[in-house]
């Protein structure tokens, strides 16, 4: 990629923070991977200098270019607080949420921010969520119950916390994507259903309330399924959430193993 | 819709071990190392086959292999049969869903139970009986 420096602007400040206390302010080099897969395939970085404070996330400094020096870089991002799971993006060589990472914890002068690996680009660091979004959907992600319908007469499931824990943490998933970004596997084999997708079929399989473990088993089990993964533990050591997709999927390999009904 | 750029990263992604922790480096010398293995294999093969060519060419092939250079060959060899197998027996194990702590409640900084210490631990305890066995392989086949 061909790198362009922009200047920055004498005038620009960081929303929110007094204009006084700019000179203090550090400066640091941001570097956004700018592709348009319409028009050059081969994309470039431009280089922007911002002012940065110790709390500055890597979403507040991308949003400040946008608003003062280049509008039309294009990202994805919405609650700005780890919720949504929208702007996961590549900083400094890792899939990361930009809202959740400052860049006074990266400690290097120089921050780079490219599309995540593993997904079609749409345009600079917006990428193409069609693959995660359909393999999480074929991992029916829903209890499946004759009785969970609510009929005249029907009792509520008993649920001990003990059988919430075994399921809790894989369900706090936020469909941001980092963990297939980070999968080697998913690296190589397009047709990969992914950690992010193993680990909800885990989430619905480990549920109590829940009869479709045959199901779920069955889709798992082809060879582009769960067999395909090798824990080299990439998913778990990027999730902004603790979600740990690794064990998940390691746990759900112990029911076609046998070491777990 | 525009053309994309499937954005792959392909085996040079799969084959970076830098960034993801302990576990990915051990995913990528257990690879590496069954590679190397696989290639002594054929090799061995190669080199055992050219007995039935008769006494000379049996040994020509040694005149080549047993050299310092095929020693030294030897000794990796050791090292990625000992890591190999040490490390797969953990992997084996993990993939059937023990030693991997258990799933609760993830709390900040959310550190995942499946990259604890005893999987930390297995990897450098392989690695270390790699080198020993290494070690020892090289006082055999240079002690004399």
């Amino acid at each position: 990629m061909a790198t362009v420096t922009v200047p920055k602007k004498e005038s620009q400040n960081l929303p929110g923070n007094p204009k006084e206390s700019q000179e203090q302010q550090k400066t640091v080099t941001l570097r956004i991977a700018r592709i348009n897969p319409g028009e050059d395939a081969k994309g470039k970085f431009e280089e922007f200098k911002i002012p940065v404070q110790k709390w500055t996330t890597v979403l507040e400094a991308i949003l400040y270019v946008k608003q003062n020096l280049d509008h039309s870089v294009a990202l994805r991002y919405s609650c700005r607080q780890a919720s949504c799971g929208s702007c996961g993006m590549k900083i400094n060589g890792k899939p990361r949420l930009a809202c959740y990472t400052k860049i006074s914890e990266l400690e290097s002068e120089t921050i780079t921010v490219e599309p995540m690996s593993n997904y079609p680009i749409i345009r600079d660091l917006a990428v193409n969520f069609e693959h995660l979004f359909s393999t999480h959907k074929k991992m029916k992600p829903f209890i499946i119950n004759e009785e969970s319908e609510i009929k005249p007469g029907a009792k509520e499931f008993i649920q001990t916390p003990q059988d919430l824990e075994k399921f809790l943490q894989f369900s706090y998933c936020i469909k941001c994507g980092l963990c297939n970004s980070a999968c080697p596997t998913m690296a190589t084999d397009a047709s990969f259903i992914g950690p992010q997708g193993l680990a909800q079929a885990y989430r619905y399989t480990a549920d109590n309330r829940d009869e479709g473990k045959k199901e779920r088993l069955k889709i798992v089990d082809q060879s582009h399924g769960i067999w395909r993964c090798h824990f080299a533990g990439s998913c778990s050591n990027v999730c902004p959430k603790g979600v740990d997709p690794a064990m998940a999927i390691q746990l759900l390999r112990g029911y076609l193993l046998g070491f777990r009904k | 819709m525009a053309e994309r750029i499937s954005n792959r990263e392909g085996i040079k992604g799969m084959a970076n071990p830098t960034r993801y922790g302990w576990l990915r480096v051990a995913y990528w010398l257990q690879r590496l190392t069954g590679l190397g293995l696989l290639a002594y294999l054929i090799g061995h093969i190669y080199e055992t086959s050219t007995i039935l060519n008769g006494k000379t060419a049996w040994d020509n092939m040694l005149s080549i292999t047993e050299t310092p250079g095929g020693h030294i060959v030897l000794i990796l060899v050791i090292g990625m049969c000992v890591f190999h197998t040490g490390n797969g027996i953990r992997v084996m194990i993990s993939e059937g869903g023990r030693g991997l702590g258990r799933p609760g409640q993830p709390e900040y900084p959310y550190r995942a139970s499946s990259l604890n210490s005893k999987q930390r631990l297995c990897i450098w305890v392989s690695i270390a009986l790699a080198a020993l066995a290494m070690m020892y392989g090289a006082g055999v086949l240079f002690g004399n």
